[in-house]
């Protein structure tokens, strides 16, 4: 019996050993171990032996089946690592052969440019909001102390509806809505679409895009409108960027300031990007003048604010180098894709 | 505005600086220098010459050989100026010496850093520098009248010029230019005298007006002329002195350099001292020859409707009556503010002259201007809202040049019809406020400092600041806040950021939305295009649309650029449709645009109240894909932005510029949101696109309303689904979306989903028909289904579909 366990022992790990292929390994587990196998047929054959003996045989019989089935276990893991191994070598492919892609749409440079803006101001606790573009002379220009008669009102400026109705010249006229709301304090954009009367050419268009900002608040000064200004700008062009504030004149605005930043282009050196002055002019600004707070219900004993409103399309053309502003309108999908 | 820096020196003696320090320092104190211009910045070694002798060139008979002595030598010029002749000596000449540079060619063309001369033989013979024309030293006959039209210029022989001296400097063109943008409110600074009193303040240097003392013999102007003004508020002011005795004749060389410098031309002594207060006081003042004014009368009065007049310049114009006249007793003699009249100019032979030195006001003037058609100087200057008090300083300055010229005898007294003084406006002074409002803590008395630097009076009685009248943006603290942070110079204020209640910084709902339609439209290849608002009414015929179509009522602007941006659009597309049209022109392939804009859909027309601003989701494309796969760029947009119940497609949509058979309204929730579909084949000839374009519009102010951002989480199927195939002959007409509807309609709660997998039409299939297959998926939530719930779900379904004249395929 012990030679005979002993010579199907054998017999199996000599078959396990010639196995090259797992299907092969599975036919010498059938073989010996299965239902009909030689070691199963062993152990039908316990009964023939005589009691005593047969915790032997039954020990013996144990210990082979182990011995075999361990050995088919490693033999099949190696084989296993192996046709793995042989399955990835097929598989190698050309990895720099053409990507295959979802051809993804582009973002308008100028929708680019505005979430920037918008992202940094949203930051500082402002609320991006919308006004009609198709807006009251009232709105666009009385409320914004540009009365009747002012030049700014004149023609050559501003598309007329009729007379009390015009193309907004300036997002401004949202400010003075947002205003009468009376909800203070206020800190707010407003993005959009406006208006002049101006000839298409690289650096005009009839149509353009404004974004205007309003703080109101108490104690709000001049140089709270500095300071956020000059972090708008340095979020937006870089940490090294300077600023630079030059007294001007709205009519809405008082004292009002048009803002320079260093050029990102030379560090402020003088480049043919800046026409070597090093700076660049970049938006209008000042402290909302009390004849406007009075005007939409503010007092302006207790509040001050400031404004601010900066071209979409200055910066998007700055920032992207883009030298002809038509091409913002054009809508050519060769120069979309660049975005 | 321009003035040159010699001109401010003369009013600010003690300012030193050079012309980028200028250009710096006015421009943070609030007076934006634009750029600067050195006139001799292309002038190099250019001397005064004397000829001592010209003789013919041996080999040329258009040149000649000169002798010139440029101080500290004898030079050998030749030249072929036709105004130096063998045989003349003894004029004074510009030389450019051997080595110098010049600023251009005698024709005038500027030649960028100039032109170097160089020592050279000219026809054999040796040529050492050059004698310059005016156009050679960058200028022109119209700022040097004394020049020839051809030749070297040659100075007037009274020239006090030194042989030898910079000629440049003789010339007066070793000065600067610069050029300045003034803002509307600063009227003052349209004049030489406002922008040296600003370089004094600025600098911190004296400022010295000039000053005017009394002029005129003892007669009285009241004596030689009646002035009534018959619209005071028109005319404001009207003052006019007399000058009799008139010697007409050049200006000073002193007076036509500057006004040169500005720009304007010298033509002579009286015309000459009228400009030439009006860049320095900026107050136009006009000469009429007193001799041609009937009745010795001056009548300010409004125009007639479509009364006529020549102006000046030999134009005859016609006014309306708004327009302002300055009339004798008989006739219209000038265009008040704008332009006098060729019937009463001053000429070579007056004798008596009218000084007018008035102020209009400003918009009239402005609007008159306008329908006058003409705008001049003077109109420019009116426009902007003079100071009246202004007008009797200007006609006293020039009256007192007129005695220093020698220009004629000024009579004494002026008349003055000025009804409502102007008189200075008062602001209290509130130094705290001041500081609250910038942020800083300037001492007051630094404050009063920076006023005084600019004619600001304080009353320390009243505490108040005195705004003179020139001044006509100062009212308030704000104003006063103003003048104080730009002479403590807007760099010193601190920078620091608003402190106070907190708010949430966000987007507007309907920003959040379009925020994700963006997302979307890139997700499934679309590009954002931006389109005008306004475009021409030829697009309704381009899009096929009905002459009664409701797209047709759209807003007209009154004053467009053209009739192509002439009407506020009332459709999306066309300008989708342009852009589509541009890439195809330029070959793109596979173009697909997407654009958020408004359209304007006025309530009623004309305009009453604002038009009703909806924003378009537009969708196009040519290229790859179909009608199905736009029609999955709004499923996903919907699925996307919460609208999650089902989206019904209407094709009688009834959109002419659509293809007949593939066009639908989409409906959600029973609301047309919006349509899409083909764009047809005789439109897109009309806008010259070769393929087929695919358009989706959604009406977004619907989509707002219906989005959500509310998602609920519904648990996930633990019990198994039962799938069941429906193979169907439909007649052609049924659509799959009423075959879905029923589905919907009788599959009770346990349908799940269903799925078309096949649509065929064809052999095998009778004609008017097609053959369809859906999946139907049912599934319980709480349990496995049995056969029998089946069976009776799908019973209902095929007996409703048998309704609708669909057969069974076994």
């Amino acid at each position: 019996m012990k030679d005979k366990l002993q010579a199907i022992k054998e017999e199996a790990m000599k078959q396990i050993q010639e196995s090259d292929a797992l299907d092969k390994l599975n036919d010498v587990r059938v073989a010996f171990l299965g239902k009909k196998g030689e070691l199963t047929a062993v152990l039908k054959s316990m009964k023939d032996v005589a009691p005593e003996e047969r915790p032997l045989v039954g020990q013996l019989v144990n210990e082979t089946r182990a011995s075999i089935e361990k050995f088919l276990d490693e033999t099949k893991k190696n084989l296993e690592a192996k046709a793995r191994e042989e399955q990835l070598a097929k598989e190698v492919i050309d990895v720099t052969l053409p990507a295959k892609k979802n051809n993804v749409g582009h973002r308008h440079p100028n929708t680019i440019a505005l979430e920037e803006v918008e992202r940094i101001f949203i930051g500082m606790g402002y609320e991006v909001v919308e006004g009609p573009e198709i807006e009251y002379d009232l709105y666009n220009f009385e409320k914004l102390n540009i009365p009747a008669n002012h030049p700014a009102k004149d023609e050559q400026d501003t598309f007329y509806i009729n007379k009390d109705i015009v193309l907004r010249t300036q997002t401004s006229p949202v400010q003075a809505r947002v205003m009468e709301q009376g909800k203070l304090p206020i800190r707010m954009l407003a993005p959009g679409r406006v208006f002049r009367a101006d000839e298409v050419d690289a650096t005009h268009s009839p149509s353009f895009n404004q974004i205007e900002g309003l703080v109101i608040d108490k104690n709000i000064t001049l140089a709270d409108l500095k300071g956020t200004l000059e972090e708008f700008a340095k979020e937006l062009f870089g940490t090294e960027t300077k600023t630079k504030f030059r007294p001007h004149h709205f009519p809405f605005t008082e004292p009002s300031a048009e803002m320079d930043v260093s050029c990102f282009k030379c560090g402020g050196k003088g480049c043919r990007f800046c026409k070597g002055s090093g700076w660049i002019e970049i938006l209008g600004c000042g402290m909302v003048h009390p004849h406007v707070l009075e005007m939409c219900g503010i007092d302006p004993e207790q509040y001050t604010g400031f404004a601010f409103g900066v071209g979409l399309e200055r910066i998007t053309l700055l920032k992207y180098e883009i030298d002809d502003m038509r091409l913002l309108y054009e809508n050519d999908i060769r120069f979309l894709k660049q975005f | 505005m321009n003035t040159s820096l010699s001109w401010i020196k003369a009013y600010v003696p003690e300012l030193s600086c050079t012309a980028q320090e200028y250009t710096d320092a006015m421009t943070l104190s609030g007076t934006k220098v634009e750029g600067f211009v050195k006139q001799d910045a292309d002038l190099e070694k250019i001397v005064v010459g004397q000829i001592e002798s010209i003789e013919p060139h041996p080999d040329a008979t258009k040149l000649v050989v000169c002798q010139v002595n440029v101080g500290t030598e004898t030079v050998q010029i030749v030249t072929g100026a036709p105004n130096v002749k063998p045989g003349e000596s003894g004029q004074k000449v510009v030389v450019v010496l051997d080595g110098g540079k010049v600023a251009g060619g005698h024709d005038g063309k500027m030649t960028p850093g100039g032109i170097q001369i160089k020592k050279g033989k000219l026809r054999g013979v040796e040529s050492s520098g050059m004698m310059c024309s005016i156009e050679e030293l960058g200028s022109s006959r119209e700022l040097y009248p004394e020049a020839p039209e051809e030749g070297i210029y040659i100075f007037p022989e009274d020239a006090e010029v030194q042989v030898g001296e910079d000629a440049i400097h003789a010339l007066g063109l070793d000065d600067v230019i610069f050029e300045y943008e003034i803002t509307s409110n600063r009227v003052d600074c349209y004049s030489v005298l406002g922008i040296a009193r600003e370089a004094a303040a600025t600098f911190g240097k004296e400022f010295v007006p000039p000053i005017v003392t009394k002029t005129g013999n003892d007669e009285d102007a009241n004596d030689y002329v009646k002035v009534t003004v018959k619209d005071p508020d028109l005319c404001t002011r009207y003052c006019a002195r007399v000058v009799k005795n008139i010697k007409i004749g050049p200006s000073p060389k002193w007076m036509q350099r500057r006004l040169a410098s500005n720009g304007i031309r010298p033509i002579n002594n009286i015309v000459d001292i009228t400009n030439y207060v009006m860049e320095e006081y900026g107050q136009p003042m006009h000469a009429y020859d007193y001799d041609t004014i009937a009745g010795h009368e001056i009548i300010v009065r409004r125009a007639e409707k479509d009364e006529k007049f020549v102006t000046l310049d030999g134009q005859e114009r016609t006014m309306d009556e708004n327009v302002l006249m300055i009339c004798d007793g008989e006739k219209a003699v000038g265009i008040a503010g704008i332009m006098g009249g060729e019937n009463s100019m001053i000429t070579d032979q007056v004798k008596t002259m009218l000084f007018e030195a008035a102020c209009f006001d400003g918009t009239n003037i402005r609007l008159s201007s306008k329908r006058v058609g003409l705008r001049t100087d003077a109109s420019g200057k009116f426009e902007k809202g003079l100071d009246p008090n202004n007008a009797q300083a200007a006609i006293d300055r020039a009256c007192q040049l007129v005695e220093e010229l020698g220009a004629g005898e000024v009579v004494g007294g002026m008349v003055d019809i000025y009804t409502k003084k102007k008189e200075p406006v008062r602001v209290p002074f509130e130094p705290e406020k001041i500081n609250a409002l910038l942020g800083t803590e300037i001492p007051a008395e630094q404050m009063l400092g920076y006023f005084r630097k600019i004619d600001l009076e304080y009353d320390a009685k009243t505490n108040e600041v005195i705004a003179p009248t020139f001044r006509h943006d100062l009212f308030r603290t704000a104003d006063l806040a103003e003048e104080v942070a730009r002479f403590y110079g807007y760099d010193n204020i601190p920078t620091t950021l608003p402190t106070g209640e907190a708010t949430t910084g966000k987007l507007s709902y309907k920003l959040r939305i379009e925020e994700i339609a963006r997302n979307i439209a890139e997700f499934c290849g679309f590009s954002q295009g931006m389109t005008y608002s306004f475009e021409s009414p030829k697009v309704f015929d381009k899009l096929l649309l009905a002459p009664d179509a409701p797209e047709r009522q759209a807003i007209t602007i009154s004053n467009p650029l053209g009739e192509d941006f002439s009407i506020m659009r009332t459709i999306s597309l066309n300008g989708m449709l342009t852009s589509l049209a541009f890439n195809y022109n330029h070959r793109n392939k596979n173009v697909r645009l997407y654009e958020l804009g408004n359209i304007y859909i006025p309530k009623e027309l004309p305009l009453k109240e604002l038009p009703d601003e909806r924003m378009q989701f537009t969708l196009g494309m040519y290229g790859e894909g179909d009608f199905f796969h736009m029609k999955g760029v709004v499923e996903e947009f919907f699925e996307k932005v919460g609208m999650r119940k089902k989206t019904q497609y209407d094709p009688k949509a009834g959109k002419p510029f659509l293809h007949p058979g593939r066009q639908a309204n989409i409906i959600y929730d029973g609301q047309i949101v919006g349509y899409l579909g083909e764009i047809h084949p005789q439109v897109a000839d009309n806008y010259g696109i070769g393929e087929k374009v695919y358009v989706a519009v959604l009406d977004m102010p619907y989509i707002v309303e219906a989005a959500t951002f509310d998602r609920k989480y519904n648990g996930i199927a633990r019990f198994p689904a039962v799938t069941r195939d429906l193979s169907m002959v439909v007649p052609k007409e049924i659509l799959a979306g009423q075959i879905e509807a029923m589905i919907e309609q009788r599959g009770g709660k346990i349908l799940e989903s269903y799925q078309l997998f096949d649509i065929y039409e064809g052999a095998q299939i009778k004609p008017g028909y097609k053959s369809m297959a859906y999946s139907v998926v049912f599934r319980a939530k709480d349990k496995t289904l049995e056969e029998a719930e089946i069976t009776a779900a799908m019973k209902k379904i095929l007996n409703g579909l048998q309704s609708m004249g669909i057969e069974l395929r076994q």
